[in-house]
């Protein structure tokens, strides 16, 4: 018997409304006039994030795992999520929307004729937006989904609309198809980890969906191996997404290829979702096999946070350092999946957005330090621009003081309850690593201060172009989040804790 | 006690008031120093206004409190952001406001062709904030942030005029001296926590009478070493004569009536502190006899009409230290002597910067001579504080210090002797080198140099002198009628059964033997004088040049202090070069190799990231496979 399924469609709305935002826009794209494109295109993207996040906002109550059958949950984690993700990516859009960072004409190769022709024709393409509002519907589904279908396929909308993203810088072309395509053939490697991982779980418990897993876990009914090979396999998908170590080495290089906004982008909301559907899969599914991952959870957290952090002092490459960094911070972030317990659900959620908005304002910075040529990641081209820009660049001190976890800032607070969470769970070796390449990142990003504050300006002339309206909107509200979640945390801290439930 | 909700205007107002006129910036230029003089004015109204409804009540609810907020709260440890304003603080409120309100109208016409005058009445300002918040904290931690306020705000006058190096150095070298001090009030703050549990007077005041001794005397001296700082006594008296680089007003309101002061009331506010320990008040009592003398003997060298008045204060306050260190009978007399110097000291500066307004900035004493004719009502103020500060009857000095002499005699014993003689000592070489000043600068004949035309100075200047003058001649008659101020301290300073000491002279001896050794002092200046004075100041005798080289302070602090201290910051630099920044260095290098080598990892091909994406996954189900095992 085929019963029809029953949707709870005002639940399901914040993710329907993108959607059909990003379906109008493919229509705009398609019919509308070349210079009301790019502002029609952002109107219908700000539009429909802000009535997805309405939306959100008058349902927020509501607990509910039928939403969709059974392959949505909508609990407390999944409202908090869903709406950072939406939050931080109304920013990443108001970036994205600044300025010519994207290429007029994505399929033309890089220095061909094509390509000078289209410059010269002044054809301008605006798919970008469509293409992120596809990323952010996945990455809210994936934050909720709660089988490994909805997963999957949640995984390849969030995934899918960034491989092509990355490719569409303006400079630095080849670099950035580069970057495309290596994020491309990775991530289909791991998404062939996932589906394989999945497919071994179904095979141990005879079910998709996340609390049928657990049932059967507890019962211990299955095959043990598949249930190890399901739990590494699935775990490598997800790994990879967060960037962590050994599934990282995508990251530095996408991150530098790819248009600066796309990357902002990418490093706050698409953690957010990875990282929300890893401790959704790990606190539902996988809590009672916990002796099995967790010291595996712990190595490849204290390996990740010890790579990004060392790794990163070596760069020379703004963005790429970034890159590590968010790497160094997808090892802290872990921390939180080892903790297993409530505090450390609260502490992932204060810690994703307190990340997001450093990590959009510090990308929204380097999109504004340029030379003739586009924007400049040199970094020892940065040097004393301090003295030319103090406020831009005290802006991205704060920021990096914020990554490094000095107090008073966001990213004080967040590493501090991360670890607290950790250490009441008793992993106590974790927190050590943890504080201890706490301090060895922290030398880095001070060195970037001196940097830019005491070593005299060099000659060859970066400049720090006037930020726009909208940028000036995002770095605005990213230092404002920043020192307020410093200065007074429980303004997030309690509605953290409020929502930090899974519905199994 | 009594509960009061306007006590924080006294501060909130001069507080506001500065920071308005600091951030509103050149708009303010044209009536900044009219809003900061008025902003003075009302909190000496305030004061006035304080201090007689606390005289229209009686006896235990005299002293009012107010809490404005829950400052530190950390477990047991609660402070209150609170004031206190008993019959101590409001002669210090009246003194502040007073006083002060004078020096800002003064400083209207003194300062009025400096481009930044805004700047100097918000510095100002914030002077009378910090000074008041000084006397007026019920804590010693409350005290402390004044303390450090007042240090601020003589810091950023002194080197009012910073684009003199030599002024800028003055302002550090105050600054620092401060700091040594400073230690000493936060090492007694840290005592009275760990002994005591308390940092408010009241508490520690209750609790010092179970206190052991030791702890009362390391207290005790922890304060006096505060004191000696703040208020430029022995052996922290060296930045006193070169902070007269800041404008003359400063340094009449600061360096002279007020703020140098905070030492003798912070002893004297910890009187219960000092009456339970004997050794304390053993070492008060000598470094005020060592620097009333020590000022006394600087003083005469001077050729510097500043540097001679500054000198002559730290002389004072040494008087007033002693005092303090006499036990509960002299606390009153300390008091009335801060009073009424700050009276007649204030009404010389302002003189002095009168002289000098008129003499294109001179300050040295050779080049004036003859002055008495073309300023003669500088030149009258000026003798009023003269006579005052010498002491010949009725005018203020005269009681105060009179009085001071004759409790020291009255310290029994060979000490009495001794602490009677240095004051009388220093009472003749005060005679001498004040009249010396006086001759100097008023009569004889005109040593002026070329180009000077001295002339009166404007009425805005001499109504503020001629109002401290008439402090300087009536206020040691009224402090004194009828043990006036004796009586209205007592229930602060607790001076009950302090009559105890036997009489070595009586009263009147006493003063005799003062009034003729001023005589005496008084007229081997005037026959050293009053000839013909020479420009260049002549080699003198070894004493006298020691004595211009401020008896070799600087030279002293030089080599005790600053070689042997260059000498371990060197030792410690290398130390922490070979040592400590190795270790450091070491790690940094591991680290960069191991980062290094990260990179190599890194090399662009999608093929190793896949590859090592395998291997990641197979050494997973490995391990995992062995844990599970």
């Amino acid at each position: 018997m085929f019963t029809s399924p029953i949707l709870d469609y005002s639940l399901l709305a914040p993710i329907l409304i993108i959607l059909a935002g990003a379906l109008i826009g493919v229509g705009v794209e398609a019919f509308a006039r070349k210079e009301q494109r790019a502002p029609l295109q952002l109107g219908i993207a700000l539009v429909s994030v802000v009535a997805s996040f309405v939306q959100l906002l008058r349902v927020r109550n509501v607990r509910s795992l039928k939403a969709a059958i059974d392959s949505v949950a909508f609990d407390g984690a999944t409202v908090f999520m869903q709406g950072s993700i939406l939050v931080l990516a109304f920013f990443a859009l108001l970036l994205i929307a600044d300025r010519g960072n994207f290429v007029a004409q994505a399929s033309a190769i890089p220095g061909s004729q094509d390509e000078h022709s289209s410059i010269a024709e002044g054809k301008s393409q605006t798919e970008v937006f469509p293409l992120t509002l596809f990323a952010i519907s996945g990455m809210m589904l994936f934050a909720a989904a709660t089988d490994l279908i909805t997963l999957f396929v949640a995984l390849e909308v969030l995934s899918l609309p960034l491989y092509l993203m990355a490719g569409l810088s303006r400079r630095r072309r080849l670099l950035s198809q580069e970057a495309a395509l290596k994020y491309f053939l990775l991530g289909a490697y791991s998404s062939a980890f996932f589906l394989f991982g999945g497919a071994f779980l179904y095979g141990y418990s005879g079910s998709l969906s996340l609390t049928g897993i657990a049932t059967a876990i507890d019962v211990n009914s299955g095959n043990d191996v598949f249930l190890l090979i399901g739990i590494v396999f699935l775990m490598v998908g997800l790994l990879f997404k967060i960037g962590a170590v050994p599934f990282h080495s995508w990251t530095p290089d996408v991150y530098q290829g790819a248009p600066t906004p796309i990357t902002g982008f990418m490093a706050a909301c698409t953690k957010i979702a990875a990282l929300g559907a890893m401790l959704r899969i790990f606190y539902v599914a996988l809590s009672a096999d916990v002796v099995m991952w967790r010291p595996i959870v712990t190595v490849i957290s204290i390996i990740t946070m010890l790579v990004g952090a060392i790794a990163a002092l070596s760069q020379r490459d703004v963005k790429r350092t970034l890159a590590f960094s968010s790497i160094a911070h997808a090892g802290f972030l872990l921390t939180g999946i080892i903790a297993l317990n409530q505090s450390g659900l609260k502490a992932s959620l204060f810690y994703l957005v307190a990340y997001g908005f450093a990590t959009i304002g510090a990308f929204a910075v380097v999109t504004l330090v340029r030379d003739s040529a586009g924007e400049v990641s040199d970094m020892n081209r940065w040097v004393g621009l301090g003295k030319k820009s103090p406020l831009i660049a005290g802006a991205f001190c704060l920021f990096l003081l914020s990554f490094g976890g000095i107090p008073l800032t966001s990213g004080f607070i967040a590493k501090f309850s991360i670890f607290t969470a950790a250490y009441e769970s008793g992993n106590t070796t974790v927190v050590v690593f943890g504080v201890l390449t706490s301090a060895i990142a922290l030398f880095f990003y001070l060195r970037v201060i001196v940097m830019l504050f005491f070593t005299e300006p060099k000659s060859d002339a970066v400049t720090v172009s006037v930020p726009s309206l909208k940028v000036k909107l995002v770095l605005a509200a990213s230092v404002i989040v920043t020192i307020v979640l410093g200065v007074y945390p429980s303004l997030l801290l309690n509605s953290a804790q409020s929502f930090a439930s899974f519905l199994r | 006690m009594t509960t009061r909700t306007d006590l924080v205007y006294l501060i909130a107002l001069p507080l506001f008031s500065s920071a308005f006129l600091l951030l509103l910036g050149r708009i303010a230029d044209k009536w900044g120093h009219f809003f900061a003089t008025a902003i003075s004015a009302s909190t000496f109204g305030i004061g006035l206004y304080e201090f007689f409804a606390m005289r229209s009540r009686s006896g235990d609810f005299r002293a009012a409190t107010q809490r404005i907020f829950e400052w530190i709260s950390v477990g047991t440890f609660k402070v209150d952001a609170s004031l206190l304003l008993d019959q101590l603080s409001i002669c210090f409120v009246l003194l502040i406001t007073g006083v002060g309100t004078l020096i800002h109208i003064y400083s209207i016409a003194y300062m009025s062709h400096d481009r930044d005058r805004r700047r100097f009445f918000a510095y100002l300002n914030l002077f009378i904030a910090a000074m008041l918040l000084l006397v007026l904290g019920d804590s010693y931690l409350n005290l402390y942030v004044g303390w450090e306020g007042v240090g601020l705000a003589s810091y950023l006058l002194i080197g009012f005029w910073n684009e003199r190096p030599a002024y800028a150095t003055a302002a550090k070298k105050a600054f620092v001296a401060n700091r040594v001090g400073d230690v000493g009030l936060s090492l007694a703050i840290m005592i009275a926590f760990t002994q005591f549990g308390s940092v408010t007077f009241s508490g520690v005041k209750d609790a010092a009478l179970h206190a052991s001794s030791a702890a009362l005397t390391a207290l005790g001296a922890m304060l006096l070493l505060a004191a000696a700082g703040k208020s430029a006594q022995f052996p922290l008296q060296s930045w006193l004569g070169d902070a007269m680089a800041g404008p003359t007003p400063v340094s009449a309101l600061i360096h002279a009536a007020t703020m140098v002061t905070a030492g003798v009331y912070l002893i004297t506010r910890s009187n219960f502190i000092f009456d339970a320990s004997s050794t304390a008040r053993l070492l008060v009592v000598i470094v005020g006899a060592i620097t009333l003398l020590f000022g006394a003997i600087v003083g005469t060298a001077k050729d510097d009409i500043k540097k001679a008045l500054a000198a002559s204060t730290m002389s004072q306050i040494g008087y007033m230290i002693l005092a303090t260190g006499l036990g509960p009978v002299g606390y009153a007399f300390a008091i009335m002597h801060l009073l009424t110097h700050g009276f007649f000291k204030a009404s010389m500066f302002l003189g002095a910067g009168s002289v000098m307004h008129g003499m294109n900035d001179e300050v040295n004493m050779r080049r004036y001579g003859g002055l008495g004719k073309v300023m003669p009502i500088t030149a009258v103020t000026f003798g009023l504080g003269y006579l005052a500060i010498i002491g010949v009857p009725p005018f203020a000095g005269f009681y105060s210090k009179d009085k001071i002499i004759e409790t020291a005699f009255n310290a029994g014993g060979a000490r009495g002797i001794l602490l009677g003689g240095a004051a009388l000592l220093g009472a003749a070489i005060t005679a001498f080198y004040m009249t010396r000043v006086v001759v100097l600068t008023f009569t004889g004949q005109k040593r002026w140099a070329d180009g000077t035309h001295p002339h009166e100075s404007p009425s805005l200047m001499l109504i503020p002198i001629i109002l401290l003058s008439v402090g300087s001649v009536a206020s040691g008659f009224l402090l004194n009628k009828g043990n006036a101020l004796v009586h209205w301290l007592a229930p602060v300073v607790d001076a009950s059964g302090a009559e105890g000491g036997a009489e070595l002279f009586k009263p009147i001896v006493v003063s005799a033997l003062a009034l003729g050794v001023v005589v005496l002092g008084v007229l081997t200046a005037v026959l050293k004088y009053r000839g013909t004075v020479p420009v260049e100041a002549p080699a003198g005798s070894p004493l006298t040049r020691f004595a211009r080289r401020d008896l070799g302070q600087d030279d002293f602090n030089h080599r005790v202090l600053v070689l042997p201290g260059r000498a371990i910051t060197k030792s410690l630099v290398g130390m922490d070069f070979h040592f400590v920044d190795g270790i450091v260095r070491a790690v940094g290098w591991t680290l960069s190799y191991l980062s290094l080598s990260l990179k190599k990892v890194q090399n662009g091909y999608v093929r190793s990231y896949a590859l090592l994406m395998t291997i990641g996954a197979i050494a997973l189900l490995a391990t995992i496979w062995l844990v599970t095992l």
